[in-house]
């Protein structure tokens, strides 16, 4: 787990792939365009009856019954309708060492750039609203902030959250 | 497609090679005398040693060696058969098998494995070739009793393309010459003029005539690969046979012919199974049944559109579809069958351990191993069979004195039998050995608070507490089991297989558990209900009846949530409020009487839509432990229902009901 995370860091910081960047609730964010599959428009979602906000529901990509992470409870933004401009990011991530296919919601998706162009700073640790371990870094691209989340130590978190309620 | 790797080869080969050794092994352990076994035992291992060397695996080859050396006295009859030699033999056999696992790892570990060998075959009196040293182990230091001379006469003619398949006779004749000094005569009777002479062909034939007291079989081992194909007479050299015994004298003549019958007959019924049958990488298989699960999906969707539409070419291409996609789900689904004989062998080898360790005499019995379930059902049976057997035999079996004592034989037996009943497979493990002490689990769960001392109930409620995670009622722990991991561990598996398992037991008579397992776990028929606005699938199996929930229960009384089915009161589950569902519920609601074992619980839902074949989808691990799902399946339409959990569900439902009833009895104290 944690050799990939750094992967995914070094990917990042050595900045020699593009990333996909897109909208939660004014702020942009930026994912490492690699582990992204497809794009999709709005499909039916499927609720999962008392599964945690943060992944309740369930899409169907291609036959495949995907689950749908929603990175706006994370960052706790609030959660509107989706409308015309919401899109699901599927993408390939490891969790608990196994490789799985996560959807996530977007409320735009923008651009693929190169982060190449991206100067990179450590989260700073005090003066944010959110998580430090959630975020691999803030960038500015094209004048604004960008956040890269940490999307692996996001699931892995949550995944432990859910190993201790059912203990 | 990538090329074959060479060691994934190997160990391919060694797995079949390595389990007929143990069954011969095994076999061997219940019938001393049968020297076809020892054959069988003997020709795994030389077999695993050529191909071991051949591929890389030396340590494989050295190893094998040595046990082969050890094991070829065996066969030669100077060492017997015993219990002690077929446990060692099989430690032997498990070494082999984490050599090839982890080369390099574990090679030290032998040693001590080899030296009880070579002590126990060599018990007799005839010193044993030390272990390791390759060159000491040759047969030819040995001394032979029978069949034997004090010089031999070989005259051999290997078959004409034995050079295209890799055999070198120059090996041979440095391995004859290695017995003992040889004078080696070349015959070259049939070599053709040059214009018909083929340079691939071997022409010669030789003629050794060797000075050497070496068994027979040492001459034949030298040709074991070719014997089948190849012209080869072995004679006691004339000056000597006088010396050399009425034993040896009428035997050489008939015993060639003899000897090679049971190798022609393998590879005959090799070759034959070979022509019937395919290897198919399991992958592949797994592969092909997900792309046929898609279809299915796929299929149900064109069927949905082609009845909304007036297209009379739609409709038939939809009903051809349809036929085709069933006949090829059938299809796959019985490639993916397989007997479940091979998972029996494999506990042949655990009791055999067990009842040594154990110092019981067991028995094992099975019973239905043509059987067929699917693939994937058969490898995940493994472990929770594993733990029941040893329960059998730890627990359940007493010890020989104690049987005697008791009017039993002392050789208790355990009997694994499989088979078919319907759409499910019916798998139980019975022993006769003492059977379940309902006093002993009654003062356990007592002690660990999960019944009070006046609670009534019967043996058969008792046993199921065996189930109870932590609960094991072993006096004293050993390392087999009574950690209390176990049966508990056992429920979840079978019933992560959507089975379910049954107890029964007798005092002094024996116990029996019964696994009953769909024969697949891919496709699954299903009921589709609605709840809310939200859709969910029933495995049609487990559903027993639907009814429309009466008038007097849809206000939702809290905390009396039973049912009058007939005389018997059904608890149910609204789920609706399991769910917490916010859209406005029907007018008629329905309760689906869902049975897991022999409990019954019914599930209120606000609609039964129908029956709807599910492709089953595993939920990811972010929605694996909220427990009331079993798995996901798409839809007609395209979109993701949950499959509920019928077994879970029947046991959230026993305890909301246990609470009520609990409160009650407080009430009338």
């Amino acid at each position: 787990m944690t050799e990939t995370l750094l992967e995914t860091e070094a990917v990042l910081r050595g900045a020699s792939r593009p990333a996909l960047t897109f909208a939660l609730q004014g702020e942009i964010f930026a994912i490492d365009a690699d582990t992204v599959r497809e794009i999709l428009d709005m499909p039916a979602i499927t609720r999962v009856p008392n599964a945690p906000a943060f992944a309740n529901g369930l899409i169907n990509v291609r036959g495949r019954v995907v689950p749908l992470a929603d990175l706006r409870v994370t960052f706790a933004m609030d959660r509107p309708e989706p409308d015309a401009d919401t899109r699901i990011i599927v993408i390939e991530t490891l969790l608990d060492g196994e490789e799985n296919i996560l959807g996530i919601v977007a409320d735009k998706v923008l651009d693929v750039c190169d982060l190449e162009d991206v100067a990179i700073e450590d989260a700073p640790q005090v003066g944010m609203r959110w998580h430090p371990e959630f975020l691999l870094g803030i960038g500015r691209y094209a004048g604004d902030f960008v956040i890269l989340p940490n999307i692996g130590q996001i699931f892995a978190d949550h995944l432990n959250s859910l190993n201790r309620e059912t203990n | 497609m990538s090329r074959p790797d060479p060691a994934e080869t190997f160990r391919q080969e060694a797995r079949d090679l390595l389990e007929a050794l143990e069954q011969a092994l095994l076999d061997l352990s219940e019938d001393h005398g049968d020297r076809e076994l020892v054959d069988t035992a003997f020709r795994a291992l030389h077999t695993l040693k050529g191909s071991g060397s051949m591929s890389g695996f030396d340590e494989v080859a050295a190893f094998v060696h040595d046990f082969e050396t050890a094991f070829d006295r065996v066969r030669k009859g100077l060492a017997p058969i015993s219990d002690a030699l077929v446990r060692i033999a099989l430690n032997a056999k498990d070494h082999v098998q984490l050599l090839i696992a982890e080369p390099g790892v574990h090679a030290a570990a032998g040693m001590p494995i080899l030296a009880a060998l070579h002590a126990l075959v060599a018990e007799n009196g005839v010193a044993a070739p030390p272990p390791g040293d390759a060159a000491m182990a040759r047969p030819a230091k040995t001394v032979a009793e029978d069949g034997s001379a004090s010089g031999w006469r070989v005259r051999f003619r290997l078959p004409g393309d034995a050079m295209a398949m890799g055999t070198n006779p120059l090996l041979l004749l440095e391995e004859l010459r290695d017995l003992g000094p040889c004078e080696i005569v070349a015959d070259d009777e049939a070599v053709p003029p040059l214009d018909d002479f083929d340079p691939l062909v071997i022409y010669l034939g030789w003629d050794v005539t060797l000075r050497a007291d070496v068994p027979r079989e040492a001459i034949e081992d030298v040709f074991l690969f070719l014997r089948d194909a190849m012209e080869l007479s072995i004679d006691p050299l004339a000056d000597e046979r006088a010396e050399a015994g009425s034993d040896g004298a009428d035997e050489p003549a008939d015993v060639p012919v003899e000897r090679a019958a049971p190798i022609k007959a393998a590879a005959a019924s090799a070759s034959k199974s070979g022509g019937a049958s395919l290897r198919v990488a399991a992958e592949r298989l797994d592969e092909l049944m997900d792309c046929v699960g898609e279809l299915v999906i796929a299929q149900a969707r064109l069927s949905q559109i082609a009845g909304h539409s007036q297209d009379v070419g739609l409709s038939s291409v939809a009903e051809d579809i349809e036929r085709l996609a069933a006949t090829l789900r059938d299809t796959t689904m019985s490639v993916r069958m397989v007997p479940i004989g091979s998972l029996f062998g494999r506990f042949r080898r655990l009791v055999h351990d067990l009842a040594d360790d154990l110092g019981k005499e067991v028995q094992f019995v099975t019973m239905g191993e043509e059987t067929e379930l699917d693939k994937t059902m058969v490898e995940r049976l493994a472990d929770p069979l594993v733990h029941i057997i040893r329960n059998a035999i730890d627990h359940g079996m007493e010890k020989p004195d104690k049987r005697l004592a008791d009017g039993k034989s002392t050789c208790g037996t355990v009997r694994l039998t499989a088979v078919h009943s319907g759409a499910e497979v019916a798998i139980s493990v019975s022993d006769d050995g003492a059977g379940l002490n309902a006093q002993r689990i009654r003062a356990k769960a007592e002690e660990a608070g999960l019944i009070t001392p006046e609670a009534r109930l019967s043996d058969h409620e008792l046993f199921q507490y065996i189930f109870h995670p932590g609960f094991s009622t072993a006096q004293e722990i050993t390392s087999i089991s009574g950690r209390g991991v176990g049966m508990d561990v056992v429920k979840r598996a079978i019933e992560g297989l959507r089975g379910t398992i049954e107890l029964t037991s007798k005092a002094g008579e024996g116990t029996k558990a019964t696994l009953r397992l769909p024969l697949t776990l891919a496709i699954v028929e299903g009921m589709l209900v609605r709840v809310g606005d939200g859709r969910y699938a029933i495995p049609l199996s487990a559903v027993e009846e639907c009814l429309e929930l009466p008038a007097s229960e849809v206000a939702g009384t809290s905390g009396r949530n039973f049912l009058d089915v007939r005389g018997t009161l059904v608890p149910y589950l609204r789920l609706r409020e399991m769910f917490g569902t916010d859209a406005p519920p029907d007018l008629h609601q329905k309760v689906v009487i869902v049975g897991s074992g022999d409990l019954r619980v019914g599930l209120v839902v606000d609609q039964i839509i129908g029956n709807a074949q599910t492709v089953i989808k595993s939920l990811s691990r972010l929605h694996a432990g909220i427990g009331t799902f079993s798995g996901a399946t798409i839809l007609g339409d395209g979109e993701v229902a949950l499959i509920l959990d019928v077994a879970q569900l029947v046991s959230s439902a026993e305890q909301q009901q246990r609470r009520v009833s609990g409160r009650n009895l407080g009430i009338a104290a």
